[in-house]
């Protein structure tokens, strides 16, 4: 058996058991780290998602109220009250893995059930909010759903022991079945009850990573069957009686204003309801979608631009331009690498050259294959919202606060994700769902669908970054001082204020403030840039940007230096033996000493990426072919992982290969450009996305590991930009300083 | 008021005649296996069969079916075809987020139904209008060849 984990902590317990609603053992715990006050967990647990029973647990147990709960009832089935949505990633067949693991039932056992929007139940332990995103979900609940699971068979363990007379340790468990010495047994159904009555262990062995027999084996996605027979529900699937769909448009200009429209031609469209206004945007409420897409077109809204009407992508990025020469706030500062790069500049520092370039990485939108819509069925005794979000409970605020009604009065059904890449963070179509509902005169809910034109014009966009950079290289041609000055939208100043200090947008600067390369003076600032549309955290976050521009740039001076780039990565890595770990195992896996095989009028080459984000080591090689056109071709990609234990493998390569997939399609294509105060991009045909017979083969090795588990749906599209674009350096010598990359080749 | 044969069944339905396909099988007929996401036959997410082709439902009149046969992944099931392409695609968790896969599937059950062991280009041609953002395209190929039986399970 495993080390022994302490599960309380002196007067405060984190695990109680308790009797389930209807008969069955109920366990309730708290995800600890939610940076919460005690006082602020005294609140009741929802009725719908634990029953009355989550009540009489938090009777029994004074001062803890659990915010996640795992119900067993007299069948032996297992249901947990999760906090974390579905999107894609894989949590809602990893997430039960933890549980099955250590309470020895068979993973099929374990059901879901989706908690309900509260914020201060179901927090995210890393995030502090009900939030899924920023590649949390199994960091957060490694620990604590698998001492909930072991807790639990404790304690059915020992109410088979008291019901046959002997020691605990005498029985054998598996497959939710104790056994005894004498051959007899009963299943976890038979114990529930006696075992509701008894207290929660105070501490809990956990297996040895050794012992496991669900985790770290590739185990089927549970949501598989529904996702291939059409019968998914997503929230823009959702059937309510007497139900209307509306389409939207808000004023191509951000800030713009309704001025004018036709609504006596949008009431004649057959099917036609309801015309609904709220200021910057309108919606044509009607039987079905195809009145309502008419219904707007007849409508032709007219708009008041605004002050955003002269906005340009050129005008944002001169002013970035001349703004990012002023001094940022500090996020790192070792040594005096500002004195040193200006030494050297005279020719007389302690480092030799002085090598200088600027980044930049455009505005993206997400466009998550499901377009952005909320149904709301707002009535005087409360407002229900049925949608897909990643933050149901800042869904269930924002309804509230618009509403006048108070939180439990909004309830949040919550859907399959189309796609959330981050875009389902932002609550903006759930807020303006609401408002249109607010002024509607006709009784009954509204489905607020918006047009794929509509998601990519009103998205909000992953922020324009401008990168400075500077460094200085010593007789080995090795960096010796490093400068790295980002530009940009601070989305956290917005998202989670408190998490901005002196200045400096953590997430900004991730993966370029914490480098794991060993260089001396190292100097990283943060400039904030507010443009005037909107920001928004995009799958990959800060180190989707900064490991582009960091990795790029090494590639830069490992040129300059004349050096090979995997050779002089390792040279920087003598103190992260696990990045050097999977630089290696990618450089071996992907045959980097051997010349890559000509191709008849195309010029091939290869390119690396090495990058510690989200908890995870990653290394990636990309081979690519560049035609006379400036076409590029990805033929490959090689990427070695160590993300500590793997907790389902399969479920990890799939979240690098599509990861890998999404980071190309940006790094390729990507780029949200405006003209005039709007966003010039309108659909797939110029918003571009990579498709069947462009993605590459992509390879993935995952280093064996026990260590802590790290984030898996994030790493893979941080990584595959700089391996782009460093292979397509190596293939045509043209270094792509500026994203995407067919627009760079262009102008070369 | 438009006859369509859906999924094999006769349904009148009151809508327009120009009203595309994919609003009279979500908004009306109260079938969303069927999936809206671009509106202007870019990515797929819509497609179904229309007496056995794949084709693009946002864009489709309902004038242009009567007459003819739908085939939604409700259905799909059903066609021993379609039946093998969802057991692939079952068997090597193709999908992520799921949405666009109701497209995927009849895509690749059109492509497999004529013809029944495709080339990699062949995967590539009937494949490449249907967009998935997740990027499970790797195991829709795989997928397809397994139910193709021209490549085994290997995981």
């Amino acid at each position: 058996m495993g080390n022994m984990n302490d599960i309380s902590n002196g007067r405060r317990r984190f695990l109680r058991v308790g009797a389930a609603a209807g008969g069955g053992l109920l366990v309730g715990f708290i995800l600890p780290g939610c940076n919460r006050k005690e006082s602020d967990r005294q609140e009741a647990p929802p009725e719908k998602a634990v029953g009355h029973a989550a009540t009489a647990v938090s009777d029994r147990a004074p001062g803890l109220a659990p915010n996640a709960f795992i119900r067993i009832d007299r069948e032996g089935l297992v249901t947990l009250v999760m906090h974390k949505v579905e999107m894609g990633q894989g949590t809602y067949t990893s997430i039960p893995m933890l549980i099955a693991e250590e309470l020895a039932v068979d993973l099929a056992k374990v059901k879901l059930e989706h908690a309900p929007a509260d914020n201060n139940l179901y927090s995210d332990p890393l995030l502090g909010g009900q939030v899924t995103g920023g590649s949390t979900s199994i960091r957060g609940a490694w620990k604590p759903l698998r001492e909930a699971g072991a807790a639990a068979r404790a304690v059915l363990v020992q109410a088979a022991a008291q019901t046959w007379n002997v020691a605990p340790e005498s029985l054998r468990v598996a497959n939710g079945v104790i056994t005894n010495g004498a051959g007899k047994s009963l299943h976890y159904g038979e114990l529930v009850d006696a075992a509701a009555k008894l207290e929660a262990p105070k501490t809990v062995a956990l297996k040895d990573p050794g012992a496991y027999t669900l985790i770290g084996k590739n185990h089927a996605r549970l949501d598989s069957a529904p996702k291939v027979d059409g019968t998914a529900q997503f929230g823009i699937d959702v059937k309510l009686p007497d139900m209307g769909i509306a389409a939207v448009a808000a004023s191509p200009v951000i800030g713009g204003k309704l001025i004018a429209s036709n609504d006596p031609k949008a009431l004649a469209v057959p099917g036609v309801r309801e015309v609904l206004k709220i200021g910057n945007a309108v919606a044509v409420v009607a039987d079905h979608m195809w009145a309502a897409k008419q219904g707007l077109a007849a409508l032709a809204p007219q708009w008041d631009a605004g002050a955003n009407a002269g906005v340009s992508t050129a005008s944002i990025v001169a002013d970035m331009m001349a703004k990012s020469e002023g001094a940022g706030a500090v996020a790192t500062d070792k040594g005096n690498a500002l004195k040193e790069l200006d030494a050297a500049a005279k020719g007389n520092g302690k480092g030799g050259r002085k090598i200088e370039a600027i980044y930049e990485a455009p505005f993206l939108a997400h466009a998550t294959m499901e377009p952005m819509n909320c149904a709301v069925d707002l009535r005087a005794d409360g407002c229900d919202l049925y949608c897909g979000t990643q933050v149901p409970s800042l869904a269930q605020g924002a309804a509230a606060k618009l509403t006048g009604l108070p939180l439990e009065k909004v309830k949040v059904h919550n859907f399959y994700l189309g796609g959330g890449f981050g875009r389902r963070l932002e609550v903006d179509y759930v807020t303006q769902a609401v408002a249109f509902a607010k002024v509607k005169s006709k009784p009954g809910p509204v489905k607020f669908v918006w047009t794929r034109e509509e998601d990519i014009q009103h998205d909000m966009y992953r922020p324009y970054y401008l990168d400075r950079l500077a460094a200085t290289l010593d007789d080995k041609g090795m960096p010796h001082a490093w400068f790295h000055r980002v530009t940009g939208s601070s989305i956290m100043a917005r998202f989670a204020p408190p998490a901005v200090k002196n200045g400096v947008d953590p997430d900004a600067v991730e993966g370029a403030a914490d480098l794991q390369y060993s260089i001396p003076e190292l100097r990283v600032e943060y400039l904030r840039h507010e443009p005037p549309v909107p920001t928004a955290f995009w799958r990959g976050v800060g180190p989707t940007h900064n490991v582009f521009v960091v990795e790029s740039f090494l590639d830069e001076l490992a040129h300059a230096a004349k050096q090979d780039p995997v050779a002089y990565r390792r040279a920087l890595l003598d103190k992260s033996p696990r990045l050097l770990g999977v630089l290696n195992l990618a450089a071996q896996k992907a045959g980097w000493n051997k010349p890559l095989k000509a191709m008849a009028g195309r010029k091939v080459g290869r390119g690396v990426s090495a990058q510690f984000a989200f908890g995870s080591y990653m290394c990636q090689i990309a081979e690519v072919s560049v035609g006379p056109e400036g076409d590029v071709t990805v033929h490959r990609v090689v990427a070695a992982l160590d993300c500590g234990q793997p907790v389902n493998p399969d479920g990890i390569v799939a979240q690098l290969e599509g990861g890998i997939v999404f980071g190309l399609t940006a790094a390729l294509w990507g780029e949200i450009t405006l003209d005039g105060g709007k966003v010039v991009q309108t659909n797939f045909g110029d918003y571009r996305m990579m498709r069947m017979n462009e993605a590459p083969r992509v390879e993935v090795h995952i280093v064996a590991s026990q260590d802590e588990p790290g984030g898996i749906g994030e790493p893979g599209t941080a990584g595959i930009a700089p391996a782009l674009a460093n292979a397509v350096f190596a293939a045509t010598g043209q270094r792509i300083r500026k994203l995407p990359v067919s627009a760079s080749l262009k102008k070369a | 008021m438009p006859t369509l044969n859906i999924n094999g069944t006769d349904k009148q339905l009151d809508v327009p005649d120009d009203m595309p396909i994919l609003w009279a099988l979500r908004d009306v007929a109260g079938m969303t296996g069927t999936k809206f996401g671009c509106g202007v036959a870019l990515c797929g997410a819509c497609t179904v069969h229309l007496d056995g082709q794949a084709i693009r439902s946002c864009v489709t009149p309902v004038s242009a079916a009567v007459g003819k046969k739908i085939v939604t992944i409700e259905a799909i099931g059903q066609d021993p075809v379609g039946a093998r392409v969802q057991e692939a695609w079952r068997k090597i968790d193709v999908v992520q987020c799921g949405y666009c896969q109701s497209g995927q599937v009849m895509a690749a059950t059109a492509l497999l139904t004529a013809t029944p062991k495709p080339t990699d280009t062949d995967i590539d041609n009937a494949m490449s209008g249907n967009i998935c953002r997740c990027g499970t395209y790797g195991r829709i190929r795989a997928a397809i060849k397994i139910a193709a039986g021209t490549a085994v399970v290997t995981k």
